[in-house]
């Protein structure tokens, strides 16, 4: 490696062997350029250019105005995204626990341990999600029971803890990933203090990691919000069922394209703070490591 | 067996390690007394952090013998928990946690290992760091202390665990020339109170100062010893003459 970096720097070096690199500078600049309010400008610039011609038309039975009839929606859907919500956070829960439990296990001692977990973690994380969300729906049943007490099991949970998977499963890689990547010399000091494995993992790698898992776990945090409405196929009232819903109670086809992309702009809402902030993370962080 | 004062505190016998099929020690024996302090010298890749290593037990020895106060180090069945808290280790690099402060780095192996009341342990944190001359630097983290100062609380951190044994794995060489001489003061002082200290280093006029022993180095085996006046201005081998020719 060092080898082709000193090549590199020789007249008439390849360029393909370096590192591809976004420039430093040129980060900043597009943040500048695209930043939440130029997004939010130009998507309403959309919608208005969408809209317009809804107000012209006004050839249809139903004179209420498309602003009217969203706005009339709104607190329905918002009630549908506060679940996608709802299920994107105790998904995460849940995802996270797990990872960080099978993550440790991927770099355990006993090699059968580690080989199992990293098969786990393997199998989730190249499995599509809807596909482990039809799995969990057929294989868990609605109800289970325990002697006397039932503990039901209603569709939306199902799809929580199928939606947990594939986060276990990245979780799991990151955290195998920041483990490793703790100077060995941390071990060393800890071990000649007296600490066993297990205190060493808990008290000095374990907390390390969480500065260096921090951006991907607000990554994956998007990326999974952004999945949940793949919940709506199994019959979950999540805002994309009940979008589905209004626009069939509705039946006006000019309502289509601006009611998705209002859902569509709700997402980009909650989502985008995350993605700004995880770079933000991520910039600092490059710069103290 | 039960280990008397009057006995050698680190033994080694004969001690043999590879690395894969890299001999790395062949044959090396050292005796330390309690109080003494010994120095270990010798070019890069002459096994003498591999050695220091070996006695605590974070590298295994193929043949041999290695004794702490009588506990054999070269066993399957070695308590390592016991043998650390007769052996302090500070490394080159410090190896501080950096996400703990000065004295949480103090007190956490008297805490989570021992299971030492946090206030008695708080108490004597506060007493090391003032002993490395940090007084003040309690609450910084290690990222906010120069080279120097973070080595003066891994040794603080070390001393915590009440060791009999000191082992210091050059611990001056990634430092500053300037900080080298506040660490090497800490040292001295710990070697003037009777602690026994075993160095490797490559800083000469410290061992000639500090040394009741050195040992030099080379491919594995011990080529000298003796006490720093002999050994430094008398040395027979001429593999030592040659190195401390390059030296000094």
């Amino acid at each position: 490696m060092s080898m082709i970096r000193q090549d590199a720097k020789a007249p008439g070096h390849l360029a393909v062997l370096h590192p591809m690199r976004l420039h430093a500078s040129a980060l900043p600049l597009a943040e500048r350029m695209f930043n939440l309010w130029t997004f939010t400008a130009l998507i309403l610039a959309l919608a208005a250019f969408l809209i317009a011609p809804a107000f012209a038309q006004d050839a249809t039975p139903d004179d209420r105005s498309i602003v009217a009839i969203l706005l009339e929606w709104t607190p329905t859907l918002a009630g549908g995204f506060a679940f996608n919500v709802l299920i994107s956070i105790l998904s995460m829960a849940i995802g996270t626990v797990l990872g960080v439990i099978l993550g440790v296990l991927q770099v355990s001692p006993i090699s059968p341990i580690r080989s199992i977990a990293w098969l786990i973690t393997q199998f989730f994380r190249n499995s599509p999600w809807l596909v482990l969300l039809f799995y969990c729906i057929l294989l868990i049943p609605f109800q289970i029971e325990i002697g006397d007490t039932t503990i039901p099991f209603p569709g939306w949970i199902k799809a929580t803890i199928g939606l947990s998977l594939p986060v276990m499963a990245y979780m799991s890689e990151y955290m195998r990933g920041a483990i490793l990547s703790i100077p060995t010399g941390q071990w060393e000091s800890a071990e000649s203090l007296g600490f066993s494995r297990r205190q060493i993992m808990v008290n000095v790698i374990l907390p390390q990691t969480v500065k260096r898992v921090l951006p991907s776990w607000m990554n994956l945090y998007a990326v999974l919000t952004m999945a949940t409405p793949l919940v709506s196929i199994i019959g979950i009232s999540d805002v994309m069922t009940l979008t589905r819903a209004a626009l069939s109670a509705e039946g006006r086809v000019d309502l289509l394209i601006p009611m998705y992309l209002y859902i569509l702009c709700w997402f980009f809402i909650y989502c985008y703070p995350i993605s700004a902030a995880t770079r933000r993370f991520e910039r600092r962080f490059a710069v103290n490591t | 067996m039960t280990w008397t004062p009057d006995q050698p505190i680190v033994s080694l016998k004969d001690v043999h390690k590879s690395f894969g099929t890299v001999e790395v020690l062949r044959g090396v024996s050292i005796d330390v007394m309690k109080g003494e302090v010994i120095c270990i010298i010798g070019p890069s890749g002459s096994g003498k952090s591999t050695l220091i290593r070996c006695i605590n037990a974070l590298n295994d020895i193929q043949k041999g013998s290695i004794t702490v106060e009588g506990l054999e180090v070269n066993d399957a069945k070695l308590d390592k928990l016991a043998l650390r808290k007769k052996v302090g280790m500070v490394f080159q690099q410090y190896n501080l946690f950096p996400h703990k402060t000065a004295l949480q780095n103090v007190m956490m192996a008297p805490i989570k290992v021992l299971r030492q009341n946090r206030a008695e342990v708080e108490q004597r944190a506060r007493g090391l760091i003032a002993k490395v001359r940090l007084e003040g630097k309690e609450a910084a983290y290690p990222g906010e202390l120069s080279g120097g100062q973070q080595q003066r609380v891994a040794i603080a951190r070390s001393l915590a665990m009440n060791p009999d044994v000191m082992l210091f794995d050059e611990v001056t060489a990634a430092l500053d020339p300037e900080t080298v001489k506040e660490v090497l003061t800490t040292i001295k002082d710990l070697a003037a109170e009777g602690m026994t200290c075993i160095l490797v280093t490559h800083e000469m006029g410290f061992a000639r100062e500090i040394a009741d022993c050195v040992y030099f180095t080379d491919r594995g085996v011990i080529v000298e010893s003796g006490p720093p006046a002999t050994f430094f201005d008398k040395a027979q081998d001429p593999r030592t003459q040659q190195f401390l020719s390059q030296i000094l």
